[in-house]
């Protein structure tokens, strides 16, 4: 048997843990699957064969010794380029980062090393998180497993590609305003963005240290759940990591919806919204129901603010955070600079892309004296309305059920000279970032040109077992398994 | 036209906490560059700050001490720039709402009370230390001092006079020093003061254009700088000039300000909140509890020294300088109830010792209840007060009690009636010239007399006896 690749992380720890198959067996399978097509798909940046060989050599011994084996044993999983190992690099796909190598491991690294997951290496993504096609790397291309010529969705496109490949079982990205989401809807695989503080973000590069969230990219709900077990948890090195008792998300799947509210925002059933995407979302309301949840019209009235503020508060925390990267200690240092300024200059103009740069001096502008109280403060408010509207919202419903994105994956390049319209896959998805909560999107069947088409959740906040109870139960009955795409 | 003198005082203090504010490093920075330093304070890609609880509760600490109000809600701020000395580019700081507020120092000049409002003390981590004696081109930054504690005390434009200034630092570093939060030594930058002055024509309200002085390494030279910036501004005022706004630095060799910068009046930092920290929050029971174990401050142990033992202001001045100094004289007089005797002794012969030998009354060898032996000695006969000199510096250098250094050494004072007066009749015996010379009214020369009686006795004679013996044996 070789066909490892096809399981899920689930069924891969279940076999190591008896005996069926050696961790090694699981990741070579992995690595010669990635060795098959990821020539094409371009999701991992870089490959760890040697380490990755040696961990399930690892998790083999412990096998044979009887030793008690972690959550994720011998499962093969991939990680964002912007989540910190002491292995490889750590680049954020940017080029002022090119070769930088960090002194320690994020908080999830060292959780999942501690899984005994075995770490197969790293995956691309948009340029710092910026962006929702993955285009803005500036590594390489990353293409949609589905249709090669189209966008995997960003800004965590490695790991969604990744998954969808199935070159990895897992793979962790980061979602500040559908990052995880909605490249998994255009893949065709499940992505959980937990709640901000479930999951500590030391060591995650940040982009905007208010929105950010590491979440896992899986093949489905069960394996979102267990890979959720994993990586939660009160972080001292994180003040804003909540500090919850544990929790077992797989114990949560029970199945079972029958009288749980289902709220569907009008907001989000609009004329944006492709006709297709539409249909699609809407049959799985009708799977929902005839399982006994019930379904309520709700409001949320400031939906139409939502990207307009992610505008302002996201480059505006990146503009401080990226503050950092100025060639002085490590990373990109330009070799021809006279000065100090210039050195901060010429570093930074060529070592960020375009959409990079944008961002960084829309959030200084939105940061200076006299225009802060117009938009920092402003937008700071209406992201206070707009978590409003979910507190009032989750008094009439359990859980929120939308489109993930408008339309399936586009083309490449199709967007990317149009920033706006990019903006714009953003719309369903950002406002979860700013008021916290947790969503998930998982696939709701194939549009007709072939693409998967993404089905969001939205939860209570820190309520992320009925929100994973609900995916899973419209995951177990909808009757959609999209399989592995070929890939050509 | 006579001009009025407007300062307020930026005054930075480095408080003296285990750990750096942001992360677990050590705060010595007087390692070798570099050596402590972690991903935090360096900066690193991911890295986040948690706050240090001990800041926060020394800065509340010194916040009470100054009369502040204590905010129950407040929140560190992204301060943004690009400089060097920073490993983020951005400093943590606070903002709009600091942790301490609106409190007061009362200062006193020339007799005079006043009070000095504080406008904010709040929190901050310091910044690297750059140095550009590495040649080759290069500067060197050392992260050691990066995120180190720091407390920013900010006064409102109240003072108006380099005496004032210089009383207020001063009364400002005693309060520091008697909460233990900060060693304030200056040199090495743990107390950090900058001016900010201007002048307006005297009986006007509206302020001039200020500069702010900065980097001055003591408080005698801020005094300086804010006599010369107060001549300097005034002469160009009345030359028909303008002042500019600029940052002066002080040349304590030319005893001069000097232009280092024109103040950027549009320097924009952006702030806003720190997203990676969570608000501040402190309740009434942490604030009580700061609060209690708050030591009694200067101002009122001064008072109190006057009128529980009887001092003078300026002895009480004295003592209390150090809260190891007062707390060594309470514990003497405890035992020694001659407060103005043990005061003396303290302030004179103790502390000229200790200072000759460049010590700290916190780790001198001789104990409160030893020195109050001495002094009992003295009282009780035993000993003369030029005797317990010599015993007090054999005390200081080897620790023993007086009692036995006195035995060890033959030094108990000879009080026995009988053997002074046969020693005095021996003396005024061999010199028959000085006797006749009282005698005719002569009275200065029984100072003579009494000192050939001490130098016979080895200077173990009771003065006091030898006085009235010496008297009554001449009368005969």
């Amino acid at each position: 048997m070789s066909d490892w690749f096809n399981k899920t992380a689930f069924e891969i720890r279940e076999a190591v843990a008896q005996g069926d198959v050696s961790a090694r067996e699981v990741t070579t399978s992995f690595l010669d699957r990635i060795e098959a097509v990821d020539g094409a798909v371009g999701a991992y940046t870089q490959l760890w064969n040697d380490d990755a060989l040696a961990q399930a050599d690892a998790v083999d011994a412990k096998v044979k010794a009887g030793e008690a084996l972690g959550a994720l044993a011998g499962v093969p999983i991939s990680l964002k380029e912007l989540i910190c190992t002491t292995s490889g690099e750590t680049t954020c796909s940017s080029r002022i980062l090119n070769g930088f190598q960090s002194p320690y491991n994020a908080t999830v690294t060292k959780k999942l090393l501690a899984a005994d997951a075995i770490v197969l290496g790293k995956v691309n993504m948009d340029e710092f998180a910026m962006g929702s096609s993955t285009e803005n790397s500036a590594i390489q291309k990353t293409a949609n497993p589905w249709k090669l010529s189209c966008v995997p969705g960003g800004s965590s496109g490695g790991s969604a590609a990744s998954v969808a490949s199935a070159t990895s079982a897992l793979s962790f990205g980061s979602d500040t305003g559908g990052s995880i989401r909605q490249p998994a809807a255009f893949c065709g695989c499940v992505g959980l963005k937990p709640t901000y503080g479930r999951v500590s973000r030391y060591g995650l590069v940040a982009f905007a240290s208010s929105l950010d969230q590491i979440g896992p990219l899986s093949k489905d709900v069960r394996d979102a759940a267990l890979a959720l077990n994993v990586i939660t948890g009160k972080d001292p090195l994180d003040a804003t990591s909540a500090d919850l008792p544990a929790e077992d998300f797989t114990q949560a799947l029970t199945g079972d919806v029958k009288g749980l509210k289902i709220g569907l925002p009008k907001e989000y059933f609009v004329d944006a919204l492709s006709s297709e995407v539409r249909t699609m979302v809407e049959a799985s309301i009708e799977v929902l129901k005839a399982q006994g949840a019930e379904f309520v019209e709700i409001s949320l009235p400031h939906t139409d603010y939502a990207v307009a503020v992610y505008y302002i508060v996201a480059p505006a925390e990146a503009s401080a955070n990226l503050a950092r990267f100025d060639g002085v200690r490590y990373g990109f240092r330009h070799p021809d600079a006279k000065n100090v300024a210039e050195l901060y200059v010429k570093t930074k103009t060529e070592g960020y892309g375009k959409e990079v740069q944008r961002r960084i001096m829309l959030g200084t502008y939105v940061l200076s004296s006299g225009y802060y109280d117009a938009y920092y403060l402003k937008a700071q408010k209406v992201r206070t309305l707009i978590k409003q509207d979910f507190d009032e919202a989750f008094k009439q419903c359990d859980v929120i059920l939308t489109p993930t994105a408008p339309a399936p994956a586009f083309t490449m390049g199709e967007k990317s000279s149009d920033p706006l319209e990019m903006y714009l896959n953003d719309i369903f998805t950002i406002s979860a970032n700013l008021a916290g909560i947790p969503g998930i999107s998982l696939p709701c069947g194939l549009s007709e040109s072939g693409l998967p088409v993404g089905l969001q959740l939205l939860g209570k906040a820190f309520d992320e077992a009925t929100l994973l109870r609900t995916a899973h139960c419209y995951e177990a009955n909808a009757g959609i398994s999209l399989g592995t795409p070929p890939i050509a | 036209m006579e001009f009025e003198a407007v300062i307020g005082m930026e005054v930075h203090v480095q408080l003296n906490c285990k750990s750096k504010v942001f992360c677990g490093c050590s705060t010595n920075f007087h390692a070798p560059p570099n050596t402590n330093v972690c991903s935090v304070c360096l900066g690193m890609p991911g890295a986040m700050p948690v706050l240090n609880r001990e800041m926060v509760t020394k800065s509340v600490a010194v916040g009470l001490a100054l009369d502040c109000t204590i905010s129950r809600w407040s929140k560190m701020d992204r301060k943004n720039y690009f400089y060097p000395d920073q490993s983020k580019n951005y400093q943590i700081s606070q903002y709009d709402l600091p942790i301490n507020h609106d409190g007061f120092l009362d200062i006193e000049v020339d007799g005079k009370s006043k009070r000095i409002g504080i406008t904010r003390a709040h929190m901050e981590e310091d910044t690297a230390r750059n140095t550009h004696t590495l040649g080759g081109g290069h500067s060197g930054v050392d992260f050691n001092r990066c995120g180190l504690p720091l407390l920013e005390i900010v006064t409102e434009p109240d003072i108006r006079s380099a005496d004032e200034a210089f009383a207020f630092l001063t009364e400002l570093k005693q309060i520091l020093q008697y909460l233990g939060v900060s060693d304030c030594n200056m040199e090495e930058g743990a107390l950090r003061a900058e001016a900010n002055i201007s002048i307006r024509p005297k009986g006007t309200e509206p302020f001039g254009t200020k500069t702010e002085v900065k980097n001055v390494a003591s408080f005698s030279g801020t005094y300086k700088a804010i006599e010369y910036e107060i001549a300097r501004q005034t002469q160009v005022l009345n030359e028909g000039g303008k002042v500019i706004q600029e940052t002066r630095g002080w040349d304590d060799d030319r005893g001069v300000t000097f232009s280092q910068r024109a103040k950027e009046s549009a320097h924009d930092y952006r702030y806003f909140p720190e997203p990676d920290l969570v608000p501040i929050v402190v309740d009434e029971a942490w604030e009580k509890s700061i609060h209690e174990l708050q030591p009694e401050l200067p101002a009122p142990r001064r008072a109190r020294m006057v009128a529980d033992y009887g001092l003078s202001v300026y002895d009480a001045g004295v003592l209390t300088q150090t809260r190891a100094m007062a707390d060594y004289f309470e514990a003497t007089t405890a035992l020694a109830p001659d407060a103005k005797k043990v005061a003396n002794w303290i302030t004179g012969d103790l502390q000229a010792l200790i200072s000759n030998a460049e010590g700290d009354i916190r780790v001198i060898k001789i104990t409160p209840t030893q020195l109050a032996a001495m002094i009992n000695l003295i009282e009780d006969g035993t000993i003369s007060g030029k005797i317990a000199k010599e015993v007090l510096v054999d005390m200081f250098q080897s620790g023993d009690d007086p009692k036995a250094i006195i035995e060890a050494k033959g030094l108990v004072q000879i009080s026995d009636t009988g053997e002074l007066e046969q020693r005095i009749a021996a003396v005024l015996a061999t010199h028959p010239a000085q006797v006749e010379e009282f005698r005719s009214g002569k009275e200065k020369v029984i100072g003579f007399l009494v000192g050939q009686v001490m130098k016979a006795t080895q200077g173990k004679a009771n003065p006091k006896m030898v006085n009235e013996i010496l008297r009554k044996q001449l009368s005969n």
